[in-house]
């Protein structure tokens, strides 16, 4: 217990180093938790994946559309459960920067997503209506919609004012769901394609495969893509993760960028605390020569520096903890009201809370190795020159 | 005849300054009798300090032998050496060297916090060496809320709180006022009367040399 008083005494002995280097360091694991939650909010789509659906889509682009007719050939494909099909529709609301994903779905597709979470009265609603559609809970917070209030899309793809019910709004069964969709019948787009466009109707942007838990992902998709093989739309299928992955692969260098500027960040930790405590230890050589001559051994004084090392360090760390809280949740009704397109989720993890506090920890160690092993080389002779 | 508490024989030692190798004992034989208030005087660089931490087991001679209470303390391990002085030497330095960021009483609980000792009685010999000193009234104050001779004397408390064998003093009152370097002496005086702790002190002051019972010269590394 003495011990730990002596460690705390001595770490609060130069207050304003002491809360300038914590301070230094919640700054730095603020950067460090904003950099991760960035990242992980960057793979949102891919943590969403499921193992067991599947995307097919167009083997020439993402933007070259697939006949309806597969369906039936898909249902077909020996472990495909259901399939559901949906469009992008690309239209936003009121103003053009108002951008946020809006897909047209079958009601299979919509069955494939237990994690959209929408009250069965709603749903029930939802799927009677042709007009009816689904938003996320942070979508409608975000233009403050309510239930059953006609809302007005403009299309970029589908050109024209597009009207829609709020007949439901789902919300995430996980932290990590996308709340910003829009969702709205298939028939509908169709039904006035159709009329405006008919060369583009009947037409589906991807398919979504539900598989049995027993069926192979790859079988399942070299089957399909070989049955459209030398069709005029022939198809590409990978798994949903494989399919959000490519997304993301998109800004890869971006990605690697900031993780290798995440790992600096710790680095930069490092030098802080290792400066102050390098400057704490040579301050204080006499007084572990003087514990040396009353008997005190090598792990009392690496116990002694360490514990203050680790007790700024996780200082800091609690000090950026609340940081990362307050400017996380910041950020997130920040990013859902301007940038919830890029960032439908952005969420400080509990990996990145824990990555942290091990970044801390280790630093806390490492910062301490050095003025440790300087004080428990030191002759004791040579210590107790040092004074004053 | 009482025994010798210290037998230091032919003792060398010498120090390496880049590739100049710098003599500064040679040859010392000196045996301290238990009970013996001793002086080591001389000028600077005669290496008196030197003698002293050998004999309190905080440095190495380079040859010889030195037994202190019947330990040879040249055979000792590092960790060895430790766990000794801690049980048998109290030390005293010119500059007091107490912990500025605890109390008179947690400064000189220090020692037995080495010890198995339970937290009464550590409160109970605590009290009693502040008591020795004359402390007791400011167990709860900071080194910086004491005078010079005040943290002498709490140093010296630290000292005898594990009742060591043997008291080492280097320099006890060279940064002390006059009137501080007297209690301090007549502390060091009735330790050794009252209580017969050995005591060997490191002085350049006659002063504090007359207190001694035996002052032992040292020049250019000899006894003389």
């Amino acid at each position: 217990m003495k011990v730990f008083k002596l460690i705390f005494k001595n770490a609060l002995r130069h207050k304003l180093r002491t809360i300038l280097t914590m301070l230094g360091i919640a700054v730095a694991l603020l950067a460090f938790g904003l950099i991760r939650t960035v990242i992980n909010a960057w793979y949102a789509g891919v943590e969403a994946s499921a193992k067991n659906r599947l995307v097919t889509r167009s083997a020439v682009s993402l933007i070259q559309p697939l006949p309806l007719a597969y369906r039936e050939q898909l249902l077909k494909v020996p472990g495909v459960q259901s399939v559901g099909f949906a469009n992008w529709f690309g239209a936003y609301y009121g103003d053009p920067n108002n951008f946020f994903a809006n897909f047209a779905v079958d009601e299979a597709y919509l069955e494939m997503y237990p994690e959209f979470v929408v009250p069965p009265e709603q749903k029930a609603v939802y799927l009677r209506e042709r007009n009816a559609c689904l938003v996320g809970r942070k979508l409608a917070e975000r233009f403050g919609w309510k239930l059953d209030q006609t809302v007005t899309l403009t299309g970029t793809i589908f050109f024209g004012e597009w009207d829609f019910v709020i007949r439901g709004i789902y919300s995430g069964a996980q932290p990590s769901t996308d709340e910003t969709a829009f969702l709205f019948h298939w028939d509908y787009l169709n039904e006035r394609v159709r009329e405006t466009n008919p060369g583009m109707a009947d037409n589906v942007g991807w398919y979504m495969l539900l598989i049995d838990n027993q069926a192979n992902p790859a079988v399942v998709s070299e089957t399909v893509d070989a049955m459209f093989k030398n069709s005029f739309a022939e198809t590409k299928t990978e798994t949903e993760r494989a399919f959000q992955q490519s997304f993301v692969s998109m800004s890869g260098a971006i990605l690697a960028a900031m993780e290798a500027i995440s790992v600096v960040v710790v680095f930069i930790v490092l030098l802080v605390l290792a400066n102050t405590m390098a400057m704490t230890a040579r301050e204080r050589m006499a007084e572990y020569a003087v514990l040396k001559t009353l008997g005190f051994r090598p792990f009392h004084l690496i116990g002694l520096i360490g514990g203050e090392s680790l007790a700024i360090a996780l200082g800091g760390f609690a000090l950026g903890l609340v940081l990362m809280i307050y400017v996380c949740n910041g950020f997130a009704t920040f990013l859902t009201s301007n940038l919830g397109n890029f960032f439908p989720v952005f969420e400080l993890k509990n990996i990145t809370i824990i990555l942290a506090f091990v970044s801390a920890l280790l630093v806390g160690v490492f910062a301490a190795i050095f003025p440790a092993w300087r004080a428990v080389r030191m002759r004791i002779a040579d210590g107790l020159h040092r004074v004053a | 005849m009482p025994n010798n508490i210290v037998e230091v024989k032919n003792v060398s030692k010498s120090y390496q300054r880049d590739s100049l190798k710098i003599p500064v004992l040679e040859n010392i034989d000196l045996q301290v009798p238990e009970g013996e208030f001793l002086a080591l005087m001389g000028p600077s660089g005669s290496g008196k300090s030197t003698l002293l931490n050998l004999i309190a087991g905080i440095d190495r001679p380079d040859n010889g032998t030195i037994m202190v209470a019947n330990d040879e303390v040249t055979r000792l391990t590092e960790s060895q050496l430790a766990n000794w002085r801690s049980r048998h030497i109290g030390f005293v330095f010119q500059f007091y060297n107490l912990l500025p960021v605890l109390t008179a009483f947690e400064n000189v609980e220090l020692p037995l916090l080495l010890t198995p000792l339970s937290k009464n009685e550590r409160r109970e010999r605590v009290q009693i060496a502040l008591n020795v000193v004359g402390l007791n009234d400011r167990m709860r104050h900071y080194p910086k809320q004491l005078s010079g001779g005040q943290q002498q004397r709490v140093a010296i408390a630290r000292a005898i709180v594990a009742d060591p064998t043997l008291i080492v003093a280097d320099e006890p009152t060279g940064d002390l006022d006059k009137n501080s370097a007297v209690e301090v002496l007549s502390l060091l005086e009735r330790l050794n009367r009252e209580f017969n702790k050995t005591i060997i002190m490191v002085t350049h002051d006659q002063r504090a040399a007359d207190k001694a019972h035996t002052v032992r010269h040292l020049d250019k590394g000899e006894l003389v």
